[in-house]
């Protein structure tokens, strides 16, 4: 088995109908398993940005984003190393509270680590956390032993640390117009 | 002007200078297909209606290759459009620009499994460069002028818009534009801005140009590869034949890269790959640059990626940067369109020549094929042709055995010469492509070679070619068998031949007869060359059944997977 890491990516593309399955679709294509996806509008309503995590070597990686950038409905391709960028997701937990103590035992649990509390009932508290996995994990696993509920994940979301962004000039972006270029 | 959303598609084709559709109606595209009548485009643009949807995208696609223009084909929704499919991958895998349009139900109806509804977009989504489904008839336009320059821009290759039978009955706002003016305007010009500024001339990195004259002046064994991206990029083959010939090096082809160099070239060492000659595959392996312009590096040429050209640094020079590293690791590559790469080579390059090295690539030569008085052998047939047509012919063909001979044995010297379906191997393409082919090209004798198991597949689009009397000449290579998988069978199989004999109907004469036209049996070469005679001059399709060896193979062939010089058969 090939050395699989995880890799960020994130692009931008034209917010329209089937463009989310165009995307998708390359990844299943080569029999690769997303490991996260999350998408929605920029500051431009009419432009998403899909982040995608998936589990790759470099050459596999290279290649899809070669791929993505061929797509008429796809603006820009970003691979975001984990040091250079900042990752979140947000996560909410539905766990057993049946007790006072029990609640309380949560909410202090939640205050460490930043997560609110954003639903209550005698027999459940529901929470909210942002993190980046590792956070996340940390939490789930505690939570684990009052019995978790439900649990849904937004998926991960990412931007470039520092000034620069997806939208920059390079070399590479303008060998990749070049495919797709219309006269 | 307000006019039918039907009138404005088909002004929008006589923008685009479309003369000819092929296709077949149905249902749902009649409001379409009414306007041929209704406002006279019928004498504007030619409709050929064929027997089949998937002769019909054939034809659209022989089309294109023939005359380097956008070839188009319309469909109704359903099965109309599952028709298309094979026709639209094949087009996909060859970079053909076809425009296909297909009309689906009405908005009322989408979504409801109603009667003739499939959802094309979604399913032709991983065989077209780019699909439109059309919900708004004031899209339709901007639309449709999209889909040609994207059909026909970079990387060509197949679009198809489907469009809902409610927009074909709606009135829409039409002002005409010519094709110049269109990357200014509507969805274009949004697409060309947010892509690149300056997108519409775009410019190979000059100091790629550089690197690659630097690697030419340390080699000592350069090879060349021509690939399908040259015979693409149609200003291309003049520039490229005055690379080859400043340089000196020998020079290799892919099935798709046939006609960029002459084939009776003196540098010309014959296909490479699977079934490449000797000299080339050998090349590969002993050179020490491989500069491959417009080529994919597909496994049928490459057999086995890990030894491919071990001994050379590689250069890719392509105009889609995703086939960069793809399939071959290379040294280095230049991303730009084949022509003007070469013009920026051909600046600079000085002329050079590898008389050592030429010497040792010439000496491998071809052993010949086995002939006998009873049966024609696939060398002969081509020499027969060859010498009819002065090499002047437009030669399509299906896949199997007779491709390969087709592609080894006939010389092609100009682009879109060759109608071959390399990519997606589609048995049944040729004689729908050929008859695409010679619409286009009217003015140039057109032969199909093709293989009995081939023929069979789509051979009522004969009666389209009477109908028509659009005059191509049908060459059978009757062996009574898959021939091509036989060979594996033989060689790999144990002559275990399971389901691959064709030893049933029809008498391929008396159909022919059938369909009102003629034909004449051949088993030597005298009387095939009097068929091929009667067939070049009596102005209507012809056909040539060929009796050839059930045994006979293509030569040399090296296994898929092992390396180039591991010669299965000489």
């Amino acid at each position: 088995m090939k050395n699989l890491e995880r890799h960020t990516l994130s692009v931008l593309v034209e917010n329209a109908a089937g463009v989310l399955s165009q995307v998708s679709r390359l990844f299943s294509r080569k029999g690769y398993n997303i490991e996260s996806l999350a998408v929605g509008t920029t500051d431009d309503p009419t432009v998403s940005r899909i982040t995608i995590e998936v589990l790759g070597d470099n050459a596999m990686i290279e290649q899809l984003m070669n791929q993505l950038r061929k797509l008429f409905p796809v603006y820009s391709v970003q691979r975001l190393s984990p040091e250079k960028s900042i990752r979140r997701e947000l996560v909410l937990i539905k766990v057993k509270a049946p007790t006072p103590d029990v609640r309380n035992e949560i909410v202090q649990i939640a205050n460490i680590f930043r997560a609110s509390i954003i639903d209550v009932s005698l027999f459940s508290l529901t929470l909210a956390l942002i993190g980046d996995e590792g956070k996340d994990d940390a939490m789930q696993k505690l939570l684990a032993s009052f019995g978790i509920l439900e649990l849904v994940r937004t998926g991960m979301i990412a931007l470039e640390r520092g000034r620069d962004t997806i939208n920059d000039d390079n070399k590479e972006k303008a060998e990749f117009n070049y495919g797709k270029n219309v006269l | 002007m307000i006019m039918k959303s039907t009138q404005a598609l088909m002004e929008c084709l006589l923008e685009q200078g479309v003369d000819t559709v092929f296709g077949y109606p149905g249902g749902t595209i009649l409001n379409i297909y009414d306007e041929f009548e209704r406002n006279g485009y019928g004498k504007k643009i030619r409709h050929i209606l064929t027997t089949h949807e998937q002769g019909a995208s054939h034809a659209a696609d022989g089309y294109a290759r023939a005359t380097g223009k956008v070839g188009v084909c319309f469909a109704t929704s359903g099965t109309g459009a599952t028709n298309l499919t094979t026709g639209i991958a094949t087009a996909y895998m060859d970079s053909s620009p076809v425009v296909f349009i297909t009309v689906n139900v009405a908005e009322p109806l989408v979504g409801k499994d109603s009667f003739q509804e499939v959802d094309i977009t979604g399913i032709t989504m991983p065989i077209t460069k780019g699909n439109y489904l059309v919900r708004d008839a004031s899209q339709l336009v901007d639309i449709l002028r999209e889909a040609f320059a994207i059909a026909r821009s970079g990387r060509p290759g197949p679009v198809l818009i489907d469009i809902l039978k409610n927009v074909t009955y709606a009135d829409v706002g039409y002002t005409p534009l010519p094709v110049s003016e269109h990357a200014s305007h509507g969805r274009l010009a949004a697409l060309l801005h947010r892509a690149s500024h300056d997108l519409k001339t775009p410019e190979p990195d000059h100091s790629d140009i550089q690197v690659l004259l630097d690697m030419i002046e340390h080699a000592e064994r350069p090879l060349v590869l021509v690939g399908g991206g040259v015979i693409r990029s149609r200003g291309a083959v003049p520039e490229f034949r005055k690379f080859i010939e400043t340089l000196g090096a020998p020079v290799t082809s892919t099935i798709m890269g046939g006609g960029a160099c002459p084939g009776n070239h003196p540098l010309f060492t014959g296909m490479i790959g699977m079934h490449g000659s000797h000299a080339s595959n050998l090349a590969t392996a002993e050179c020490d640059l491989l500069i491959a312009v417009g080529c994919r590096f597909s496994d049928r040429v490459t057999c086995d990626p890990t030894t491919f050209a071990g001994q050379a640094e590689i250069v890719q020079i392509d105009i889609d940067r995703a086939e960069i590293d793809k399939n071959v690791k290379t040294d280095h590559h230049i991303v730009g369109d084949a022509r003007r790469v070469l013009e920026l080579l051909n600046e600079c390059l000085k002329p050079h020549d590898y008389p050592a090295w030429k010497e040792w690539v010439f000496s491998h030569t071809e052993p010949p094929l086995p002939h006998s008085p009873d049966k024609l052998a696939p060398d002969e047939i081509l020499e027969a042709i060859q010498a009819a047509t002065g090499g002047d012919a437009i030669i399509a063909t299906d896949v199997g055995q007779h491709q390969m001979w087709a592609a080894q044995y006939y010389h092609f010297s100009r682009p879109g010469q060759l109608i071959t379906s390399g990519g997606f191997g589609t048995m049944g393409f040729g004689l729908g492509a050929a008859m695409g082919a010679k619409v286009g090209v009217p003015e140039k004798p057109v032969v199909l070679c093709t293989g009995d198991g081939c023929f069979r597949m789509n051979c009522h689009e004969l009666s389209t070619l009477e109908y028509y009397g659009i005059p191509v000449v049908v060459v059978v290579f009757n062996n009574r068998t898959l021939g091509m998988v036989r060979q594996w069978q033989t060689l790999i199989y144990d002559k275990r031949y399971a389901q691959t004999t064709l030893d049933r109907g029809p008498d391929f004469v008396k159909l022919v007869e059938a369909y009102g036209l003629e034909g004449a049996r051949a088993s030597n070469r005298e009387a095939f060359e009097e068929a091929l005679r009667r067939g070049l001059s009596c102005g209507k399709t012809f056909v040539i059944d060929c009796t050839i060896d059930t045994d006979a193979m293509v030569h040399p062939m090296v296994f898929g997977g092992k390396p180039i010089t591991n010669f299965l058969l000489d």
